[in-house]
């Protein structure tokens, strides 16, 4: 019976409908999920409405193969900051596309933490912090590199899927936003880690030869913080990401400093003797040394 | 040249925080203040976390009261009852203080009440001081004027549980020096400080100890404080930093040796003058944070409630 077989494949095709509906909906929430900090309850920006992006139709004409100078970073005592330089190749196996040249933008980001944001008001003649907004997970370090400036070689809604620019890099919020608006508050974020150079825009800083050759520098600080950084490069046409590579660069503590920390976090109460102990037998010490010290 | 602190994850220059620790290892031995209140506002400065400057600036402070403490042994300017009096009051008062921290913190305005806590102390214990040191000056200068008596008995030292304590010369109810001690490490564990500067005052004014006595004394007391402080914020916040405080402590022994040096030639009043004089800079300083228009009105901190 012909009807019924046609019948049979309604589900079939309802289902596939369906998948490529939802498809999009599922990348965004990758996307998401794919946030470090997840753990606490977040909230969306609410000054930020979701962007629906299309995913890449067709296999990437062209694609990024990258190296590092480095993909570990070992902070002994003496550390004091880190060169890392990031070089690749585009492949293609068709000639250089015409039109607007190939762009490359190069991110490295540290790992997230929870902060809050204090804003201090005037209150009966003294400063007082009357506001704050906590974000739940804003990297560590964030630096960005690229050809040339942000807003003329990527198309805004690019930068709100991969997010790539300053701002986007630290959007969730913890628990209920409790003031009005939140963009002072974010602006003020940014503003001070830039001056303290946790995060940093070098626009121009990538070169690119022959649009095939690209290398980028990124210094990381000496105030690093242990845990795992990611590095992404992004190719970019008229405005759209064509191809991302991801590599991830390990930052640990080596030697004493490892050996210190792993002892104030597994073993506190002999940490905290120790500390008093360095403390009496270095009193003590002085004491008898300046005694000597005075009778000799 | 550069160090990385492995607990608070930031660069320094050693040399600054030897030096640092030198000058608050002076103010101890020249004054009998732990320093408390002077090196965790440095810390803040430099640029350390706040949890990891208040509890490494009380292990900083158990180094040098132990070396200036021990150099009061030898000199006999210990009274090791009173002592022991003022220390069973702080150890009481500074586990009250940590609740009223804890609340404090409940509430959301900890940095506010500190930083008046702070400001209000020091600005009324650095006054009653220049005022009471400068009449003590200019009195010794007229030979014509009535010496002050040794001490002077207060209606509290009439209070009842008499105890005799011989080094400070003193015969009186144990009631006052418990409660001195109580309220100073109350606020000791609010203002994440040994509490050094409020009990020089407290054990000279309120309980008439000589001040040949008080400052060893309250290094002893002080030496006990910070270690139990230490050790909680070691084994429940995991804040102290031991390389940062070996740092600190170099230099802050050298220094308290020499102060205690210098504060032996010095004459009692014209120390008094000069810690005066320090306690009202300091208070200065923090009041006028709170007046003036902050560079920034926004400021980070990490983690969340």
């Amino acid at each position: 019976m012909p009807g019924r077989r046609r019948l049979r494949h309604v589900p079939a095709v309802a289902l596939a409908l369906l998948l490529v509906a939802g498809l999009p909906l599922v990348a965004q929430q990758q996307q998401q999920v794919d946030r470090p900090g997840d753990g606490a309850q977040v909230y969306p920006d609410p000054g930020q409405p979701p962007v629906v992006v299309p995913e890449n139709q067709a296999e990437a004409p062209e694609k990024v193969v990258a190296g590092l100078s480095h993909d570990a970073v070992s902070i002994t005592t003496s550390f004091d900051g880190s060169d890392i330089l990031i070089y690749g190749a585009v492949k293609r196996e068709t000639p250089i596309p015409e039109g607007d040249p190939l762009q490359v933008i190069v991110t490295v980001e540290g790992p997230a933490q929870p902060l809050t944001i204090w804003h201090k008001q005037r209150r009966v003649g003294i400063w007082v912090n009357t506001e704050r907004v906590e974000i739940g997970a804003a990297p560590s370090f964030y630096a960005v590199a690229s050809t040339g400036p942000l807003d003329r070689i990527l198309l805004p809604e690019w930068d709100s899927r991969h997010r790539i620019s300053i701002p986007l890099a630290m959007r969730s919020f913890a628990g209920p936003v409790e003031v009005a608006d939140t963009v002072p508050f974010t602006q003020a974020l940014i503003r001070l880690r830039e001056g303290s150079g946790t995060y940093r825009l070098d626009e121009g800083s990538v070169t690119l030869t022959e649009q095939t050759l690209f290398r980028a520098n990124v210094t990381l600080p000496a105030n690093l913080i242990e845990g795992d950084y990611r590095t992404r490069i992004f190719l970019l046409r008229d405005g759209r990401v064509v191809d991302v590579y991801r590599a991830p660069i390990e930052v640990r503590k080596v030697g004493l400093e490892r050996w210190l920390y792993r002892l104030a976090f597994d073993w506190p109460l002999i940490y905290g003797l120790m500390s008093l102990a360095v403390a009496v037998v270095a009193g003590w010490g002085a004491s008898t040394a300046f005694r000597l010290l005075r009778r000799g | 040249m550069q160090i990385y602190l492995p607990i608070a994850e930031v660069v320094v220059n050693p040399v600054t925080l030897i030096g640092l620790g030198g000058v608050v290892g002076l103010m101890s031995g020249l004054f009998g203040v732990g320093g408390g209140f002077l090196i965790t506002p440095l810390l803040f400065f430099i640029g350390i976390p706040p949890p990891i400057a208040v509890a490494t600036g009380a292990n900083q402070v158990v180094a040098s009261s132990v070396s200036g403490v021990l150099a009061h042994v030898k000199r006999r300017t210990v009274d090791f009852r009173m002592g022991g009096v003022l220390l069973a009051g702080g150890l009481v008062g500074s586990w009250l203080g940590v609740l009223v921290f804890n609340m404090l913190q409940r509430l959301g305005q900890v940095d506010l009440a500190v930083q008046l806590c702070y400001v209000v102390f020091l600005g009324l214990i650095g006054l009653m001081m220049l005022q009471e040191s400068l009449r003590a000056l200019s009195r010794s200068r007229q030979p014509s004027a009535p010496r002050r008596r040794l001490h002077e008995h207060m209606w509290v030292h009439r209070w009842p549980l008499k105890m005799k304590f011989r080094s400070s010369g003193l015969y009186i109810s144990v009631i006052p020096p418990l409660l001195v001690g109580l309220a100073v490490g109350v606020l000791a564990a609010i203002m994440g400080v040994g509490g050094g500067f409020i009990m020089v005052p407290a054990m000279i004014y309120l309980l008439g100890m000589p001040t040949k006595v008080v400052i060893g004394t309250s290094l002893f007391q002080i030496t006990f404080v910070t270690a139990f402080t230490t050790l909680m914020h070691a084994v429940s916040y995991n804040t102290v930093d031991i390389m940062l405080a070996v740092l600190l402590i170099l230099g802050g022994v050298i220094g308290a040796q020499i102060g205690t040096t210098l504060g032996a030639r010095l004459r009692a009043e014209q120390l008094r003058i000069l810690l005066a004089l320090l306690v009202l800079a300091v208070c200065g300083k923090l009041a006028l944070d709170l007046f003036l228009t902050p560079e920034d009105a926004y400021s980070i901190t990490t983690g969340v409630r």
